[in-house]
């Protein structure tokens, strides 16, 4: 079975942020806009490097949604950073008419999506994020997994014409995708070759999935690991050439089981080929404060939530 | 020197097509659309640097932004007879397969629109946006916005009004249609909003008041003088007091024609007083 390393923990927001800085120099129609989280969103290097393209626009979402879909206008490409839940449901409506309706070229990039934001607690916990986004008539949605990931899906959407939504997160996790990757918009990744079950995830969870398809091989369960990093469009050719082998599914996400990547996988099988499916993800809940570990663990989802949901799916087939 | 009758002429038939457009499919919003016609006409016919034909990114030119989108029926009438698209597609108002949707939109790709609107309160954020683009292109054009009173209410607004006086968008200048009337009555009664002048003022803006705001002459007086006013650091305001539905009489000083179309009796009236001059579509 293929084994992964961890070449070292680091945050996705840093390959964000890492991805921006890099854009700064090869790209100038990139801009970039923030609504006062520049430290928490790693924009600083950018900041620094491009003060002229660089948009502080205080604590005005809604504006900053606003003013980014103005700027395509004329040939810039900004990228807009703030916190999952204020670049989502607080400026619905901005991203709906101004964005998505207009078809402007705006790279919305989300940090500290989902419960391992932590302490701050539910106020600023989105998980409903990628059900928002993706219901949007020509989004396209992203949450990447690790540190490079994120950079490589930073540098490939500048390259992509339309709206899109990058989600990513605030702890340091492990790093084990290529340094030297190249992010191919809408391909889900196969990382690892299995027979007797699919586990699809995203973001955070896909180092989970890793761990959990080792312990399940150590208990002669061969598990297949797809990482879809783009939630919209949806890799279904992936899924259904998996599913084909092993005839079921988990799917690992840190969201509302209502919205997410699960949803978006149970339409692809229904409609061409019904397989046992069960849901990692949150259970129509919001989140609480604690630590990233505590509330992974207590919302089930890590390694053994993914191992058990694994076992379950199997007696179902 | 523009030619006043002209622009006066055009205006006419410009009111007709918001009639005939709203009466045609028994909806749309011939009040504020009525009220703005003398603005529309200036704008497009004499204030704004525009190039031939439409251009998206719209780089060496003015552009302009409507926020207030449910004024539809002028600012369609308005581009169409600037030359946007045939004036016949005027027939297509809010109908279906139409470029020319209730409100605006780049959707169908209509020329002359760059941004959907309707949903109230985002244009001010969009033009800063389109003006800051300017100044990083170094682009020394300027850009128009227009935005309801009642639309202020809207609290995206507020946060747009601070953004570009703190950054000093200068090449902006924002225009809000002062009728003093909203859905459910005058804004005073459904939401007061104060001294807008002062208000403007206070948050940094430079403010150009235009009195009569249907007369043809006043408003090239006023968008000039606010033109000339850009470019000094400050974003510049114009406040153009206009009278809903103005034009028709009956639908003039009230709300009630917000969102009403005519019936076929009050379309031949307001028709009879506003006589063709440059054709019906």
């Amino acid at each position: 079975m293929k084994t992964y390393t961890n070449t070292g923990n680091k945050d996705t927001r840093s390959g964000f942020g890492a991805g921006l800085t890099e854009l700064g120099k090869t790209n100038e129609n990139v801009v970039a806009l923030c609504a006062d989280l520049t430290g928490s969103l790693k924009m600083d290097e950018f900041k620094a490097n491009h003060p002229e393209r660089f948009f502080q626009v205080g604590i005005a979402e809604a504006n900053m949604m606003g003013i980014a879909a103005g700027m395509t206008i004329g040939g810039k490409i900004p990228f807009t950073g703030t916190f999952a839940n204020f670049s989502t449901g607080r400026v619905y409506d901005q991203i709906r008419q101004s964005i998505a309706y207009s078809h402007k070229n705006v790279k919305i990039c989300a940090s500290h999506a989902g419960v391992t934001l932590g302490e701050d607690g539910a106020t600023h916990q989105i998980l409903e994020d990628l059900g928002l986004m993706k219901m949007l008539p020509g989004m396209t949605v992203i949450n990447t997994c690790d540190f490079n990931q994120t950079k490589a899906a930073t540098l490939a959407i500048a390259k992509h014409h339309g709206p899109v939504y990058l989600r990513f997160g605030r702890p340091k996790v492990p790093n084990f995708t290529p340094e030297d990757q190249t992010f191919e918009i809408g391909k889900a990744l196969k990382l690892i070759e299995g027979s007797d079950v699919t586990i699809v995830a995203t973001g955070h969870l896909v180092w989970e999935a890793l761990e959990a398809a080792k312990a399940l091989n150590e208990e002669g369960i061969s598990a297949e690991v797809i990482n879809i990093h783009t939630i919209k469009p949806l890799d279904d050719q992936a899924i259904l050439d998996s599913v084909a082998k092993t005839g079921c599914i988990v799917t690992a996400e840190e969201h509302n089981y209502l919205g997410g990547l699960g949803e978006s996988v149970s339409r692809v099988l229904a409609k061409h080929k019904p397989t046992p499916q069960e849901f990692v993800a949150t259970n129509d809940t919001f989140g609480e404060s604690g630590t990233p570990a505590q509330l992974m663990d207590k919302y089930g989802l890590n390694s053994e939530a993914i191992q058990n949901a694994a076992k379950t799916v199997l007696q179902r087939k | 020197m523009p030619n006043i009758q002209q622009l006066e002429a055009l205006t006419t038939q410009v009111r007709r097509d918001i009639l005939r457009m709203v009466h045609k499919v028994n909806s749309g919003h011939p009040g504020g659309s009525l009220g703005c016609a003398e603005f529309f006409v200036s704008l497009y016919s004499e204030i704004m640097e525009t190039n031939d034909g439409f251009d998206m990114d719209g780089k060496g030119e003015d552009l302009f932004f409507l926020s207030n989108g449910h004024i539809s029926p002028v600012y369609y009438s308005v581009l169409a007879r600037s030359g946007y698209f045939p004036v016949d597609e005027l027939n297509t108002f809010r109908l279906i397969n139409s470029r020319l949707q209730g409100h605006p939109t780049t959707h169908e790709g209509l020329p002359g629109v760059r941004i959907a609107s309707g949903s109230l309160g985002q244009g001010m954020s969009v033009a800063i946006g389109a003006a800051e683009t300017k100044k990083l292109n170094k682009d020394k054009h300027l850009v128009y916005s227009l935005h309801g009173d009642g639309e202020l209410q809207e609290g995206q607004n507020w946060e747009a009004i601070m953004y570009a006086a703190g950054n000093k968008v200068d090449n902006l200048i924002a225009t809000i249609d002062l009728n003093g009337q909203q859905i459910d009555g005058s804004t005073d009664t459904v939401l007061p909003m104060g001294n807008l002048k002062a208000k403007f003022e206070a948050f940094g803006w430079t403010v150009v008041e235009i009195e009569q705001g249907n007369d043809i002459a006043s408003i090239l007086e006023g968008m000039s003088e606010a033109k000339s006013l850009s470019g000094k650091g400050k974003p510049v305001c114009v406040l153009l007091k206009t009278v809903m539905g103005n034009g028709v009489d009956f639908m003039m000083h009230t709300h009630a024609w917000h969102g009403k179309a005519p019936n076929d009796k009050q379309l031949e009236i307001g028709l009879a007083q506003n006589s063709e001059t440059l054709g019906d579509y």
